[in-house]
């Protein structure tokens, strides 16, 4: 017997709406274990660039095109701000989303052309994956969020598809977009960190 | 049996599903999955039994010919040990108390019908199975399976001139970044479970403690994961593709992968140590009638545990050549983390005081768990202290150290919980005596084994060394002597599991039918059928829930029990 134990009187059992769709729930969960994996190959970049005192880029090795790499980033964030106007649009059934929608995968689709571009020029200036530790971690983290980018386009892609049929359901949407604002989002971490 | 009761508006139309045979291998129901898990798992735990074994027995009686296996060489010697440790981690603890008993109890414990996602649940058992096929298949490549220690530090793991097993290496690291998807499915499953599919009326704290703690060790796996991940990438590229970012010779750092190893490996620790921690609380009200000690407090001092378990991981790596300034901060880190967990006990403790104790298998497993446990963590106080760890490092301290972790955790703690929710499983009850037997035999053949070895650390005797007698000084009889007692015991420990599969496998088919609530229980799984039909409950009589879950012996009522789900 426990003593001095009070029994709580409450009001009858009422089914309680959900926090958000389940779909976007488990997109941030899965989201954060993402930043956790850039994080870690970033982390492991600044430390192996720190080690070599002063000498970077490695000798022998090409300056990273910072200038140049700007207007892909900028392409990117703008792909990502076009699909929040898509939503909104969306929500607010005026009609325009289908068209913003293929705006925003347009410019996710140039950003991954021009990151090609860049890798063609950077590998003909004898950045390879295993020239330098330098070459190893751009190719591996550049390639990591290049393949993010490539399946979140898909994704929006098939959003794209779903809307125009009039199909889409509202979490289904919401979620691809979680996952799109990631990669969008992460990119400009990895733009200062890794090609300055 | 499609469902979606009023009070669980499901976006998903569950999927009938295969009749027969397929039924149990291609199921989206949450029970299944489970139980898939848990086979896999004590299937595996043979496997990595088996392995123990050998290298026990080379250790014993240096270059005999073993039963069962033959003479080890010291490349089979490096596979051995190196798969045990991996296997048993991975493949037994990993599934088995979070995958398990997660995807069984949750969705039961909450009153849900199934998981929110339940194809992907599927999906990840199916990764699963084939990371664990891949680790099986790695022990036959040429080569043989690989001898890098389950740490795989590089340049030794990244290096097939080094480790002299390429192609079991790789395997090894594809298997273990499988098994690591197959989780991180199972865990957005699981937390988001318990956020949006909780029974009308169930709050926060009316949450069964083990639903918490094997949700926040999911958030902990989830946060700790991914460097891990970042360098299972960065290992694979140096073994395959000729990169070299764990190479100094190309400007890479070797120590960079015990970082990232180590921020995912200690927090794995608090991953399987918290489930484990969730049965024993559970058991322990249930056959104290007493309600929990402190609910809140378990509750917050997990949380606490698990941030602070993200900042003691260079512990590992006190003789690495890391800073002695940093090795200061993690050495109080490493001490504080102990509080938490002291806290946990002494509330366990606290429930046990003046209760109406029942000494049934459950409570037997729970409570010999307390005690074991309790070793592992006070030897753990000398290794988190640098000064104390440059000595005992990669000695058999350490070893001894943290079999009293994982051994309670992932073998006493799963003896626990099936023990306990077996009748819920399968609809039978277990055999208290054979039970009785096998849990004296087990646990006294544990601390021969790992007495000794504590011993032997401390008089110096160094880890992953194929033959002493190679070592002057470390084979003398009397060292000898303890390695055959140590041996010795691996051998009734192992031998005593034929008990338990035979307890298990005959209660299963012609054990005592068992009750709806045989442990007079008041968390939701006992209040469906044992076991439990799909969809968990009739989908009109889906359970409310009224108070707490711990509410034994209330003043003033006839039972001692009050379920979660009668009204008041």
């Amino acid at each position: 017997m426990t003593e001095g134990q009070v029994v709580e009187l409450r009001p009858a059992p009422v089914a309680r709406p959900k926090i958000m769709p389940d779909g976007v729930m488990g997109m941030l969960i899965f989201v954060f274990t993402e930043v956790m994996f850039f994080a870690g190959f970033i982390s492991a970049f600044s430390v192996v660039r720190a080690r070599a005192d002063g000498v970077w880029p490695p000798p022998g090795q090409p300056t990273l095109p910072f200038e140049q790499t700007a207007m892909n980033t900028t392409l990117l964030l703008a792909s990502g701000a076009v699909t929040w106007s898509a939503w909104l649009a969306w929500r607010r059934q005026t009609g325009k989303a289908a068209t913003r929608l293929l705006v925003a995968i347009v410019l996710g689709a140039g950003f991954v052309a021009l990151q090609g571009r860049e890798w063609v020029a950077l590998l003909a200036q004898g950045l390879t994956l295993t020239s330098s530790s330098l070459g190893s971690f751009f190719y591996v983290i550049v390639g990591a969020h290049g393949l993010h980018a490539l399946a979140a386009i898909s994704a929006l892609a098939w959003s794209w598809v779903k809307l125009r049929k009039g199909e889409l359901p509202a979490s289904a949407f919401a979620t691809v977009q979680v996952f799109w604002y990631f990669v969008v989002l992460i990119w400009p971490f990895i733009y200062f960190q890794v090609y300055r | 049996m499609a469902h979606s009761s009023t009070a669980h508006a499901h976006e998903h139309a569950h999927d009938h599903g295969p009749q027969g045979i397929l039924k149990y291998i291609w199921s989206t129901d949450h029970k299944i999955i489970g139980m898939q898990y848990m086979f896999t798992g004590m299937f595996m735990a043979l496997i990595g039994g088996f392995m123990a074994y050998t290298f026990r027995m080379q250790l014993a009686f240096p270059g005999a010919d073993i039963p069962l296996f033959g003479v080890v060489s010291p490349g089979e010697y490096n596979a051995l040990v190196t798969n045990h440790g991996s296997i048993m981690i991975f493949w037994v603890a990993m599934p088995v108390l979070i995958a398990a008993f997660g995807n069984y109890l949750i969705p039961l414990m909450i009153g849900a019908d199934d998981m929110v996602f339940p194809r992907l649940n599927r999906l990840s058992y199916q990764i699963f199975l084939l990371s664990a096929i891949l680790i099986i298949a790695s022990q036959f490549v040429p080569g043989g399976g690989f001898g890098g220690a389950w740490t795989s530090y590089p340049p030794l793991s990244a290096n097939p001139a080094y480790n002299l097993t390429g192609l079991g290496a790789t395997m090894w690291l594809l298997a273990v970044a499988l098994e690591f998807v197959a989780f991180l499915l199972g865990g957005i499953n699981f937390i988001v479970t318990l956020m949006n599919a909780r029974a009308p009326g169930m709050r926060a704290y009316d949450i069964p403690i083990v639903v918490w703690m094997i949700v926040i060790a999911s958030i902990l796996f989830m946060l700790s994961v991914g460097p891990l991940m970042a360098g299972a990438v960065m290992l694979l590229f140096d073994q395959t593709l000729g990169t070299g970012f764990f190479d100094p010779g190309t400007g890479g750092d070797p120590i960079l992968w015990q970082h990232l190893f180590w921020f995912f490996g200690h927090p794995e620790v608090y991953v399987v140590l918290l489930p484990a921690l969730g049965f024993v609380a559970e058991i322990i009200t249930v056959f104290s009638r007493k309600k929990l000690f402190g609910y809140k407090t378990v509750l917050y001092t997990a949380v606490a545990t698990a941030i602070l378990s993200f900042f003691v991981w260079a512990h590992h790596q006190f003789v690495a050549g890391i800073d002695p300034r940093m090795a200061n901060v993690f050495t109080v880190t490493t001490l504080l983390i102990s509080i938490p967990i002291a806290e946990v006990l002494f509330v366990i403790i606290a429930t046990l005081y003046r209760g109406s104790i029942t000494l049934t298998v459950p409570m037997l497993w729970a409570l010999a768990f307390v005690a074991e446990f309790l070793i592992g963590g006070v030897t753990g106080i000398f290794l988190g202290a640098s000064g104390a760890d440059i000595y005992f490092h990669d000695t058999y301290f350490v070893l001894a150290h943290f079999h009293y972790t994982f051994f309670p955790i992932a073998i006493i703690g799963t003896f626990a919980a099936v023990t306990m929710w077996f009748p819920k499983m399968f609809g039978r009850m277990m055999n208290e005596k054979l039970g009785r037997i096998h849990f004296w035999l087990t646990v006294t053949a544990f601390n021969f084994i790992f007495i000794p070895l504590f011993i032997l650390g401390t008089a110096g005797q160094h880890r992953r060394i194929y033959d002493y007698n190679h070592f002057p000084q470390l084979a003398t009889e009397g060292l000898q002597d303890l390695r055959i007692v140590a041996t010795t015991a691996t051998v009734v420990l192992l031998l005593s599991q034929v008990l338990f599969l035979f307890n298990f496998f005959h209660s299963l088919f012609k054990g005592e039918k068992a009750p709806d609530n045989p442990w007079k229980s008041n968390t939701l799984e006992w209040t469906t059928s044992s076991p439990p039909p799909h969809g968990n409950w009739p989908p009109d009589a889906m359970p409310n829930v009224y108070r707490g879950p711990y509410e034994y012996s209330v003043e003033g009522r006839e039972d001692d029990y009050w379920p979660q789900n009668q009204p008041a």
